[in-house]
C-alpha cells in the first residue's frame, strides 16, 4: 500500500437549503495525523458527513478527492470501500444485528465473493482487538450498539477502525463521554493505526485527547470554514485561552453559521 | 362459481372420489359443500378486497405426479428441510397432488401413532377421521373458501398421537408444487390425545412457475387434555398462486399449542390463524414472521379467542415489506365471558422497506370479561435511512445493508420460534426472498 491523499478544495454544503460550510480547504496525507477544533455549531460535524455521503448533506460546490479520485460521485459504501472512514458523533443502534456479524459484513465486503474471511481469523482478530479495547467479550454478541453506553459506542467505532483499516479515518469527537481510562485505551488503539498508510482527521473540543494523540496540524473552524491552522501547539494555546483571541484577530463577532 | 367455461363440476368430484375408494359420508360431504359454494360469499379479511382474486381458476384439480423413490431423489430445497435420511425419521413427502414418500418410526407405529396421506387416512381410519375432518375446528360452510376446500380437496395428511405418547422428535411433511398445472387443495389433521406432545412442521415448495394457481389449504390440529402440540409452517408458494391458508386449533383443559408460522409466498395470500380456547387453562402461542415483495398483496389474521378460564394467549408477529408488497396485519385477542383469569398479548411489527410497500397493523382486544388482562403493541414504519447511512459508510452494499436490517428486524421473533428446523429453515428462506 501507498500513502494516499484526501484533498478538499472550496467545500460549500448546505443541508435542507441552508448553506453550513462556506469553502472549506484541507488536505490530509497518509501519515499524517490532523485536528479540527473549533466552537459548537460551527461545522465540524457537517464536514465530516459531507466527507461520508450522509445523505441529508448536499454538496453545492467544491471537490473532495481520493487519491485523485472523485469521491462525491461515490456511494457511501463506495467511499468506505476506496479508504475512507468516520467514526460518527453518534452512531446508529441496529436491533438484531449482532456486532460480530456486522464486522464479518464489513470484511467481507472488501473482499471478493467465495474469497470471504474465514470464521475462525475473523474471530481471532476480532477477539485481539477487543483485549487491547479492553472490551468485555460478549460486546461482539450483542446488537449492534443497542444499549452500549456512549463510553461504548466510542470504543465500537474504533474497534471498526481498527478491523478496517482504512486509508484516511475522521473521528469526530471520539474522546465525548469517555472516562479517564477510556480515553486512553481509545487512545491506544488509533494510536496502533499510526503509520505511512493511515491519516487521520480527529474533531475534538479538548486537548486531552491530543495529549495521548499528538497531531501534526490543528485547524480552528468558524462560521463553516477553516479560519486559522497551526501545529500542536495552537491547541495548547485554545485550551488555556479559549477562542476569544482568534475572533478578535480575525474581526469575528458571532463564531456559528448564520 | 358463475363462470361457465369452469372445469369442475359434480361429476368430477364423484370421479375423483370413487378412484381414492373414499367412503360415502366423504363424498357426501364433498357434494354437500359444493352445493354451498355456489351461494356462499368469499371471507371477509379486513382491510384487504380479494373478491377479484383468483381463487377458482387453476390447471387441474388432479395432476399426476411420478413418485420420487427417495429422499435423495427429492429437490434439493425439500432435502434442505428434510436433512440426512434416517431410520427415526417421520417424514411425508407429497409431490402436488400425489402422495410419493411415507416413512413412520416403528416405535411411532407400535404405540399408535397414525401418520397417512389423506386419502389413506379417509379409507383405513374412516371413522376416526370422520370423527375429526371439518366437524368440530374448520366447518365446510364457513364461506365460500372453506366450502370449495371441503368439496376439492385432494392431498394433505392425518396425524393421530394417542394418549400419553410423547414423540420427541418432529414429525415433517413436505408439499412439493413443480406441476405448473397442479391446484392444491390440502388438509391437515393433527390430534392429540391427552397427555401427548407432538411438533409438526410443514413445508411449501414451489420449484415451477406457473400462469395461475390456486392453494387453498385447511389445517385442524386438536389438542387433548394437557396435551402439546408444536405446529411449524414455511410456506414458500411461488408468485401466481393465490393462496388461502387457514390454520385453526382448539384445546381441552391445559392443553397448549404453539404455532411457528414462516409465511413467505410470493403470491397474494390470506392467511388465517385462530386458536379457540376451550379448556381452562389452555395457551395458545403464535410466533409469525413474513416477508413480502414484488406486487403481492397479504392479509394476515391470526386471532385467539379466550372461553377458558385462566388461558393465555401470545401473538407475536414481525413482517418485511419490499418493493410494492402490500400487507395487512390483523391481531385479534377475544376473551369471552366467563374465560376469568385470562392474559391476552399481542404484538405486532411491519418495516417497509421502500416507498411503494405498505404495510398495516391493526390490533384489535375483545373483552367481555372484567377479570382479565390484556396487552398489545403495534407499530408501523419505513426503514431509517441514518442507519443504512451507518452500516454503508462501513463498506457495505446497500443491499446488504438492507439485508442486514431486515434480519435484524425479524430476529427478534425468529431467534424466539420453540422449533429449532424452522428457525433454520426460515434464516435461509428469508435470505433468499430479500436477496432476489
Ligand atoms: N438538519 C439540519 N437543519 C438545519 N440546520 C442544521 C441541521 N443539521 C445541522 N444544522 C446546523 O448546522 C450547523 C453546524 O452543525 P454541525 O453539527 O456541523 O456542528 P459542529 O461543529 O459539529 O458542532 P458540535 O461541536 O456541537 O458537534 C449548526 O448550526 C446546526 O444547527
Ligand atoms: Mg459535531
Amino acid at each position: 500500500m501507498s500513502q494516499s491523499t484526501l484533498t478538499i478544495k472550496d467545500l460549500h454544503v448546505a443541508i435542507d437549503g441552508k448553506e453550513i460550510l462556506k469553502g472549506v480547504n484541507l488536505e490530509i496525507k497518509g501519515g499524517e495525523f490532523h485536528a479540527i477544533m473549533g466552537p459548537n455549531g460551527t461545522g465540524k460535524s457537517t464536514l465530516s458527513s459531507a466527507i461520508m455521503g450522509h445523505p441529508k448533506y448536499e454538496v453545492t460546490q467544491g471537490t473532495i478527492t481520493l487519491d485523485g479520485e472523485d469521491v462525491l460521485e461515490m456511494e457511501v459504501d463506495e467511499r468506505a470501500r476506496a479508504g475512507l472512514f468516520l467514526a460518527m458523533q453518534y452512531p446508529s443502534e441496529i436491533t438484531g444485528v449482532t456486532n460480530a456479524e456486522f464486522l464479518r459484513s464489513a470484511v467481507n465486503a472488501r473482499r471478493e465473493e467465495g474469497d470471504e474471511i474465514s470464521l475462525m481469523k475473523f474471530i481471532r482478530q476480532m477477539d485481539g482487538n477487543m483485549d487491547l479495547l479492553e472490551m468485555d467479550q460478549d460486546m461482539a454478541q450483542r446488537y449492534l450498539n443497542e444499549g452500549f453506553s456512549g463510553g461504548e459506542k466510542k470504543r465500537n467505532e474504533i474497534l471498526q477502525l481498527m478491523t478496517i483499516e482504512p486509508k484516511i479515518a475522521i473521528l469526530d469527537e471520539i474522546d465525548s463521554g469517555l472516562d479517564i481510562d477510556a480515553l486512553k485505551v481509545v487512545s491506544k488503539g488509533i494510536n496502533k493505526m499510526r503509520g505511512e498508510d493511515f491519516g487521520c482527521l480527529m474533531i475534538t473540543h479538548y486537548q486531552r485527547l491530543l495529549n495521548y494523540i499528538t497531531p501534526d496540524h490543528v485547524h480552528v473552524m468558524m462560521q463553516g470554514k477553516i479560519v486559522k491552522s497551526g501545529g500542536a501547539e495552537l491547541a495548547e494555546r485554545l485550551e488555556a485561552e479559549g477562542y476569544d483571541w482568534i475572533k478578535q484577530e480575525l474581526g469575528i463577532e458571532d463564531e456559528t453559521v448564520q | 362459481m358463475t363462470e361457465t367455461k369452469w372445469s369442475v363440476d359434480e361429476s368430477l368430484i364423484r370421479d375423483f372420489s370413487t378412484a381414492n375408494n373414499e367412503p360415502e359420508w366423504l363424498l357426501n360431504v364433498r357434494l354437500d359443500a359444493f352445493k354451498k359454494a355456489e351461494d356462499l360469499p368469499l371471507p371477509k379479511p379486513d382491510k384487504t378486497k380479494i373478491d377479484k382474486w383468483n381463487f377458482t381458476e387453476f390447471g387441474a384439480h388432479n395432476v399426476q405426479s411420478a413418485p420420487f423413490n427417495a429422499l435423495s431423489a427429492l429437490p434439493e430445497a425439500a432435502q434442505a428441510v428434510i436433512g440426512e435420511e434416517n431410520d427415526t425419521q417421520n417424514v411425508y413427502v407429497q409431490r402436488n397432488n400425489t402422495p410419493s414418500i411415507l416413512k413412520l418410526s416403528d416405535e411411532l407405529k407400535e404405540a399408535g401413532v397414525i401418520f397417512t396421506d389423506f386419502a389413506t387416512a379417509a379409507k383405513e381410519h374412516s371413522d376416526l377421521f370422520q370423527k375429526y375432518f371439518m366437524q368440530q375446528v374448520v366447518k365446510a360452510d364457513e364461506h365460500k373458501l372453506t366450502a370449495l376446500h371441503a368439496a376439492l380437496v385432494n392431498g394433505g395428511i392425518f396425524l393421530y398421537v394417542p394418549k400419553n405418547v410423547e414423540i420427541k422428535e418432529p414429525v415433517q411433511a413436505v408439499f412439493i408444487h413443480d406441476d405448473a398445472q397442479a391446484a392444491l387443495f390440502n388438509h391437515v389433521i393433527v390430534a392429540a390425545e391427552a397427555n401427548s406432545s407432538v411438533t409438526y412442521v410443514e413445508n411449501y415448495i414451489s420449484t415451477v412457475k406457473t400462469e395461475q394457481g390456486v392453494a387453498n389449504i385447511v389445517t385442524e390440529v386438536i389438542a387433548g387434555d394437557n396435551a402439546q402440540i408444536s405446529y411449524g409452517a414455511v410456506d414458500t408458494l411461488t408468485e401466481n398462486v393465490t393462496t388461502y391458508v387457514n390454520r385453526r386449533g382448539i384445546t381441552a383443559p391445559n392443553a397448549r399449542i404453539e404455532w411457528s408460522l414462516g409465511i413467505m409466498n410470493d403470491g397474494n395470500t390470506v392467511s388465517e390463524n385462530v386458536t379457540n380456547l376451550i379448556g381452562d387453562g389452555s395457551y395458545a402461542d403464535t410466533k409469525m414472521v413474513v416477508v413480502g415483495r414484488g406486487k403481492q398483496s397479504m392479509n394476515f389474521t391470526t386471532k385467539v379467542v379466550h372461553f377458558g378460564k385462566h388461558t393465555e394467549g401470545y401473538i407475536l408477529k414481525h413482517g418485511v415489506m419490499k418493493d410494492e408488497a402490500k400487507s395487512i396485519f390483523n391481531g385479534i385477542g377475544k376473551i369471552e365471558h366467563g374465560a376469568s383469569k385470562s392474559n391476552a398479548e399481542q404484538e405486532s411489527r411491519v418495516l417497509m422497506l421502500s416507498e411503494k410497500a405498505r404495510g398495516d397493523a391493526n390490533p384489535i382486544l375483545l373483552i367481555d370479561e372484567d377479570d382479565v388482562t390484556a396487552g398489545h403493541a403495534a407499530s408501523v414504519g419505513r426503514v431509517d435511512p441514518l442507519q443504512l447511512y451507518y452500516l454503508m459508510s462501513r463498506g457495505i452494499s446497500q443491499q446488504e445493508a438492507e439485508r442486514l436490517v431486515i434480519h435484524g428486524f425479524l430476529a427478534p421473533v425468529v431467534n424466539k420460534l420453540p422449533i429449532e428446523n424452522v428457525k433454520k429453515q426460515l434464516t435461509g428462506v428469508i435470505e433468499r426472498k430479500v436477496r432476489q
